[in-house]
Parts: structure tokens; C-alpha cells; sequence
């Protein structure tokens, strides 16, 4: 008889594998992350998302969360949402529009649809990202490499971020166009675009949480990967408790749009009782 | 058989277009920008993605072959004919709360399209989590080396039309862009003219098979034809 045919010996073999390690997990507690980019108290999330998953998570105002692409294939699918509040959420649009720039950098803030800052880009070594392809999608990566559903070896960022916001009480209603980290694309003078790919193993971008916002992260090929096959490299994640943005960082002042939705945000948690 | 509507400047527009049937939009008297929304009449959580339709075109501009897809990669809508050459995809609508950031806190008594979005969708139970990156008939955002982007100003001209053929039952929201702070209607909207005409027997049918209508829980609720937009 196999020691796993009674509860006893099943509870045993389960409760083995605890310290095991995996390529892609959650560290947990965060602290006992290699190599913290912060003090190692103040790490509040740590994990390596494997290519073709996704990951989500409640982050307080200030703090700074770093996305890093290790080997060169990783793109970070992100939707942002202002948390507990999910009808102000992450507006592409309005993110380009109002910041008169279609790419994403550092200095770049990431606006919900109410005139307020959600997030802020305050570091970018690899300058290869995309607001304007959005994810994939189950049809789309059925064409392209035979299924697309999140069981699959090819799941499309679409599904996966159904599941993250079904995590979050959110319904794909409640999904708009996204931004995508690590795979750029240029708009050339007819509109046309050109997939750039990948800046190379170890790029990282860092936001600041400028409200306390729910991250949905997927990650999944850039739709405009023109690879056969699909491509899909472990993302990184670090978080740790820094401070938001205020009057005394450059950022604040950086343009007048960015200062007008700062002072916006300032203003709607100075009425609420959050700053 | 057709019906026209005249929508007014700042009005909102809405109405079922049924599968095969074609939407023209008329710019009456010239670079007036038309906030457009569409969604799978029978099921609205099928609606437009910008970035699907960017995806399947490979560019950001739309002209005539564009094909208007859904956020599951399905084909809503297709522009059959395009006078203009270039509509929008990027710039979504004007908001009251996005005026202050892109003018300044003055232009908050102003209208804005979500408003307009907002008011036109509830009659068919759709609310703000519905809305998302829309399409701006005849409005010129051009996007330079360094990624600067802007509205500028428009290329259409008085009478300038494009038409849109439903690729299933669709219904369609418009706005008729109230803003007055940027070139995108010569900072002064006018009318623009809706006319939903029936399918064109001797059109060339889809032969892709993706063009099956829904079939969903049907929230939308529309009578199946235009109805003239209330005066801004």
C-alpha cells in the first residue's frame, strides 16, 4: 500500500513539501527575498510570475513596486484600479491624451478617468513598453498558437486578467484597455506600427502608488509578437513602503497637466481623510 | 429603406444596427469630431477595443477596410467607405474631470462626451464600467517620432461622410463632441447626420465565419432604429 492511501500519509506527504522551491512563486513572507532593493523590512511583496501567468495585489498609497524582466521575454500586462473603488480605473486614453505622449517612460503618470493620478512611473531602464496594443485574447491566440485559455501552454492575457479581477469581486465588464511593460512599439508618421520587442534580459520600471490601488498583472506575449511560437519569460515582482509623490519631488511640478492631477489626488484624499 | 437623424452639436445619438445594415455618419458642416461606442447588441460585455481593432489593423488610424473589433477579437463593425482617410483610435473622450487637467480647473461647468456616453448608455442599462477607449470619427491625432501625440487640426470638410456596415447586431452609442478646447471640431461643435440604411442585398457576405451574432443574456434594449438626438 502506497503511503499517500490513507489521510494520515497523505497529510504527511503534503505537509513534505513545504520549503520546496519553484522558478516562479511567491516569497512569503516578502522580507526573505535575495537581495532586496529597499531595507528587507520594508518589502511587502515579492514573487516571479511565470510566463503565461498572472498575479494581483492590494497596494497601499506610496508604495513603490518594481517590475523587472530577468531573461529578456517577459511582458507585464497591467491594469490598475483604485482600490475598494473599482469604477475609477486605469483610462489608456486619457493617459496619452492629457500627457500629450503616446509612450510610456519614467516621469509618466498613469491616470484613472477621474482626473487623478492612480500611478506614477518614477524609473525605467529598459524604455520598451506600449499603451496602445492593449493583450491578447482567447481568439486571438487560438488563431495564433492553438489555444488560448488559461490552462493551456498559450494562454491569452485577456483570461488571465478575468481570473485576477474575479479575485478582485470584478467582472470582465469591469476590464479596460490595459498597458504593457517590456515590449515596445513605435507609431511611424502613417500610423502604422512597428513591434520593437524586447530592451534585453534585466530591464525594470518602477511605479509609485499614488492611491491605494488593486494591480492585475498577466504575463503574457505582446500581441504584436510576431514569434511563432509563443514567448514568455518569468517577470519579476518587488514591492516595498516608500512615500507618494508630494509638492517637494520634481515629478509634482514636472508638467502642468501631471501638477493639476496631483492636486486633484491631493485633493479627493485630503475630503475623504486618507492625506 | 433608411432613416436619418440629425444629431445636434453636443447631443448624444444611439441605436441598434442590425447585422448586414449600414451606418453612415455625415459631417454636415466639417471638423466635427464623433465619439463613437459599439457593442454585441444581445451581449454589451462584447464591446469595441481599441486596442484589438490597433492590433488587427497593425496602425492606430482607421479608413476604409478597418475592421471595428470587440475586447474578444471579434469583428463588430467594418468602415466600407471613408471620404477622410484618418479617424482616431488613441484619444478617447473629453471628460469634465479630464478638461481640468488638459485646461484647467475653468472648464469643469463645460460638457464633456462621458457625460453624454454616460446618459445615452443608461437607457440601455450600461454604466461607467462599460465605457472605455472609444473612436473619434474625423478626429486627427498624429503621433510624432518621440511618441508626442496631440489633437490637431481636423481633415475633413463640409459633407464629408464614412459608413460603417454591422458585422452583427451592434448598438451604437455616439457623442457629438462637445469640446471647445482643442481643434478637434474648430473649437465649435456643429451637427453631423446618422443614416441607418437596410442590407444591401447585393453586398459581398462575410465568408470569415466570425460574424455570428451573439447570443447573450440581450441587455440591450434599443427599438432598432435612430432616433434624433435632444439639443446639447
Amino acid at each position: 500500500m502506497a503511503a499517500t492511501a490513507t489521510t494520515y500519509g497523505a497529510r504527511a506527504h503534503a505537509r513534505a513539501q513545504e520549503g520546496a522551491r519553484a522558478e516562479a512563486m511567491p516569497v512569503v513572507p516578502a522580507r526573505d527575498w535575495p537581495d532586496p532593493p529597499c531595507e528587507a523590512g520594508h518589502l511587502v511583496w515579492a514573487e516571479t510570475v511565470a510566463g503565461g501567468n498572472y498575479t494581483h495585489r492590494v497596494l497601499a498609497r506610496g508604495t513603490e513596486l518594481r517590475l523587472t524582466d530577468p531573461h529578456g521575454d517577459a511582458c507585464a500586462h497591467l491594469l490598475l484600479y483604485a482600490d475598494g473603488r473599482p469604477w475609477e480605473r486605469l483610462n489608456v486614453a486619457d493617459t496619452v491624451k492629457v500627457q500629450w505622449n503616446a509612450y510610456l517612460g519614467e516621469g509618466v503618470l498613469l491616470l484613472s478617468d477621474q482626473g487623478r493620478v492612480l500611478a506614477s512611473v518614477v524609473a525605467d531602464t529598459s524604455g520598451r513598453h506600449d499603451a496602445l496594443c492593449g493583450t491578447s485574447t482567447l481568439v486571438r491566440n487560438t488563431e495564433r498558437y492553438g489555444d488560448g485559455s488559461p490552462q493551456s501552454p498559450s494562454p491569452a492575457g485577456r483570461e488571465l486578467f478575468k481570473l485576477a479581477a474575479a479575485k478582485n469581486g470584478l467582472e470582465p465588464r469591469d476590464l479596460p484597455p490595459s498597458l504593457s511593460f517590456f515590449q515596445g512599439v513605435r507609431v511611424r508618421e502613417d500610423g502604422t506600427l512597428d513591434f520593437t520587442g524586447s530592451a534585453g534580459p534585466g530591464g525594470s520600471v518602477t511605479l509609485r502608488a499614488e492611491q491605494d490601488v488593486t494591480v492585475l498583472i498577466a504575463n503574457v506575449p505582446h500581441p504584436a509578437d510576431d514569434r511563432p511560437h509563443y514567448v514568455s519569460s518569468p517577470l519579476e515582482v518587488l514591492a516595498w513602503r516608500a512615500a507618494p509623490t508630494g509638492p517637494d519631488d520634481p515629478l509634482w511640478d514636472a508638467t502642468p497637466e501631471g501638477r493639476r492631477a496631483f492636486l486633484n489626488t491631493a485633493e479627493f484624499l485630503a475630503a475623504r481623510g486618507l492625506a | 429603406m433608411s432613416t436619418r437623424s440629425v444629431v445636434a452639436a453636443r447631443a448624444a445619438w444611439s441605436a441598434v444596427v442590425r447585422e448586414g445594415e449600414t451606418l453612415t455618419i455625415t459631417d454636415l458642416h466639417g471638423n466635427q469630431a464623433v465619439d463613437f461606442l459599439v457593442y454585441d447588441a444581445h451581449d454589451t460585455s462584447v464591446r469595441y477595443s481599441a486596442p484589438d481593432t490597433v492590433q488587427a489593423r497593425g496602425g492606430i488610424f482607421l479608413t476604409t477596410g478597418s475592421v471595428l473589433m470587440s475586447s474578444e477579437h471579434t469583428p463588430l463593425m467594418t468602415v466600407v467607405r471613408d471620404d477622410v482617410g484618418r479617424h482616431d483610435t488613441v484619444g478617447g473622450a473629453c471628460s469634465k474631470e479630464s478638461n481640468t487637467l488638459r485646461y484647467g480647473h475653468h472648464t469643469f461647468a463645460q460638457h464633456a462626451c462621458v457625460d453624454n456616453f454616460l446618459a445615452e448608455g443608461a437607457r440601455y442599462g450600461l454604466g461607467k464600467r462599460d465605457l472605455v477607449s472609444n473612436i473619434n470619427w474625423y478626429m486627427n491625432v498624429p503621433v510624432e517620432k518621440d511618441g508626442t501625440l496631440g489633437i490637431v487640426d481636423g481633415l475633413s470638410a463640409p459633407g464629408l461622410s464614412l459608413t460603417l456596415r454591422a458585422r452583427r447586431d451592434v448598438l451604437v452609442l455616439v457623442s457629438n463632441c462637445p469640446q471647445i478646447n482643442n481643434p478637434c471640431n474648430g473649437f465649435e461643435p456643429t451637427a453631423v447626420e446618422m443614416t441607418i440604411t437596410g442590407p444591401d442585398r447585393d453586398a459581398e457576405h462575410d465568408t470569415d465565419g466570425t460574424h455570428d451574432s451573439g447570443s447573450g443574456s440581450g441587455s440591450g434594449s434599443g427599438s432598432g432604429s435612430a432616433r434624433d438626438g435632444d439639443a446639447g
